[in-house]
């Protein structure tokens, strides 16, 4: 019978040991990929940006000329169309999120609900585009308008808020009812002075992150119509409009080299907003959330 | 003081009965609120069938699945989806080719080999990085990505496959790493330890013992990846061009199903138009699609799920 043959195992060791410490390498080069290119991708838009980026590109509408076009409209067009997709979204989102944690019972019709959720969350955005174009600007006779588009990306984020409220709702410890049931308070009573005091917090991050990726969508609204090229700004809700990222597009889509400049500015304005937003999320998380 | 006890009880029972109304509406408010969930559904299916068999009532459904040219313009328009299709599976590949091995490393590196001080820095980052809109995406892909490749290429046109595929795939990186990462670290460490307990290094636990563990979770969100990869608009709208064709090569300017349909929404193409009913046939085919990949990852995330 064979011993162990020392050396045979000391060679085997030095193999796997050295690919050991090479994948980590690797894999710690996998992951320090993402940074490398978000760097690349802010030094390059922030480079190219910034120079146009001043009082008057905040402060005109777009225009032929690279050196006079801003984004007036569009951040009036992006402001308009927050106002009305935040109170829809986040009744709707939230009010389901209140159903199914508060109210239904475990039967097929609560599964189904959740289910649809779950897969409403992945249908890709231009197909919201196409039941907006449909329903909203046709069907109900919005036209393009902010109502419409408003309309369209409150149903866009809606299961990313019933998702988030749903899990604000559920950290909440039982006791907190059962104290509050025992005071004599009604179901009605408990949610609305208990439970919705305590996930109040969760569901405005959850919520301002939704916001956050309705603010950056294109596809949708460039479905539904939402224009490029306006020389005035929003009245009401039935005015035509454009966002942000619509004029991004436009300016990228543009064959002139000084345009793709334009289109890095636009694309500070709309990444400044975007970290304004999440560091507001974070904060409220930090502030306000409290540990049971 | 005088009291009117009369009054209180009055007012009381009467705040009593609103009390009660809340009660009763308050549960039907909520359901409504959630059956607009189900209604969006019903009218995405909707609003897509009844406009695609207009669509069939023009074309006929077989050129439509088997036909290799997709020209929905002017007089001789045909209207064979497969160009479309094998555009988007184009991109679709280049993104996995980019996405699977950096985002599955990545979750590997931050569940088995990450210092915590890294890992503090690495996973913020995968959000702002998951947080950018794909338009700017777009943009980096037209204005960066294709310019490097032009170096690298010779005669690479300015609208391809390649480039907008690598920054699809770059998007869905942070998907799939922490999705994948969620899988690993939930695996409990009973388990890791006793693998290195028996002498393993660590790449063996991550590879051997990890991995497969969390293979499930693993799998699903490279599934998940590929329906991102499908929907993906802005990114190919901007960089790939829109010259639907039935080819393989990366370096070639494609069109994708939902590149087309945001170059017909964006050309005004007038209601009520075959080309204009196109879009809504495509939009199925798109939407068909990305479902099936959908239920696909729930159903291996539930299925092959193991308990510990």
């Amino acid at each position: 019978m064979n011993l162990v043959d020392k050396q045979v195992v000391q060679n085997k060791m030095n193999k796997r040991i050295i690919s050991n410490r090479i994948m980590r390498q690797l894999f710690f080069l996998a992951s320090v990929f993402g940074i490398v290119v978000l760097a690349v991708l802010l030094y390059r838009i922030f480079s190219e940006g910034l120079p146009y980026l001043d009082l008057s590109f905040l402060t005109s509408f777009a225009s032929r000329f690279p050196e006079e076009a801003g984004i007036k409209a569009a951040i009036a067009g992006s402001i308009w169309l927050m106002a009305v997709t935040a109170p829809i979204s986040l009744i709707l989102g939230v009010g389901t999120a209140i159903y199914l944690e508060e109210y239904a019972q475990e039967n097929k019709f609560t599964r189904f609900i959740r289910m649809n959720i779950s897969n409403l969350a992945g249908v890709p955005s231009v197909v919201f585009g196409l039941l907006g174009l449909t329903v909203f600007v046709r069907l109900m006779e919005m036209g393009r308008s902010v109502i419409a588009g408003g309309l369209t990306m409150s149903l866009l984020i809606l299961p990313i808020i019933v998702v988030s409220s749903q899990e604000a709702i559920r950290s909440i410890p039982k006791n907190q009812y059962e104290a509050s049931f025992a005071m004599g308070a009604t179901k009605w009573q408990t949610i609305r002075r208990v439970v919705l005091p305590a996930a109040i917090p969760g569901i405005l991050t959850g919520g301002i992150l939704a916001l956050s990726r309705a603010i950056g969508e294109t596809a949708p609204l460039l479905m539904i119509g939402a224009l490029s090229f306006i020389a005035y700004l929003p009245e009401n809700i039935w005015s035509g409009f454009t966002v942000l990222p619509i004029q991004i597009f436009n300016w990228t889509g543009r064959p002139q080299e000084e345009f793709h400049l334009v289109a890095s500015a636009g694309i500070i304005v709309l990444l400044v907003i975007l970290l304004l937003m999440n560091s507001v999320a974070i904060l409220i998380r930090n502030k306000f959330s409290k540990r049971y | 003081m005088a009291v009117n006890v009369k009054e209180m009880m009055n007012e009381k029972k009467s705040n009593q009965h609103l009390l009660r109304i809340l009660e009763k509406v308050a549960p039907v408010f909520f359901l409504l609120c959630a059956i607009i969930s189900v209604l969006t559904t019903i009218g995405i299916i909707l609003t897509l069938l009844v406009e695609t068999i207009t669509f069939f009532n023009r074309v006929s459904f077989v050129e439509f699945i088997t036909g290799t040219e997709w020209w929905p313009f002017g007089e001789n328009a045909s209207y064979g989806i497969l160009p479309l299709i094998s555009g988007t599976l184009l991109i679709t590949v280049i993104a996995m080719i980019v996405a699977i091995p950096i985002g599955l490393a990545s979750a590997i590196y931050l569940s088995e080999f990450a210092p915590p001080k890294v890992r503090k820095v690495v996973k913020p980052v995968l959000e702002v990085l998951a947080g950018i809109p794909t338009i700017v995406y777009g943009f980096f892909a037209l204005t960066f990505v294709t310019p490097m490749l032009q170096i690298a290429i010779d005669d690479l046109p300015i609208f391809n496959a390649l480039s907008p595929g690598i920054v699809v795939g770059i998007m869905i990186i942070p998907m799939i790493a922490s999705l994948s990462e969620d899988a690993m670290s939930s695996v409990p460490n009973s388990i890791r330890e006793g693998a290195l307990a028996m002498g393993s290094t660590r790449l063996e636990v991550a590879l051997k013992v990890i991995v497969p563990a969390a293979l499930s979770g693993i799998i699903a969100s490279f599934v998940l990846g590929v329906s991102r990869a499908i929907g993906e608009t802005m990114i190919v709208s901007v960089a790939a061009g829109s010259t639907p064709k039935l080819t393989t090569d990366v370096t070639e300017s494609i069109q994708t199903m939902t590149g087309y349909i945001v170059q017909v929404t964006l050309g005004d193409a007038s209601y009520g138009s075959t080309t204009y009913y196109s879009i809504y046939a495509v939009g199925m085919t798109l939407f068909v699609f990305t479902l099936i990949m959908n239920l696909l990852s729930q159903y291996i995330s539930r299925r092959f799920k193991e308990d510990y």
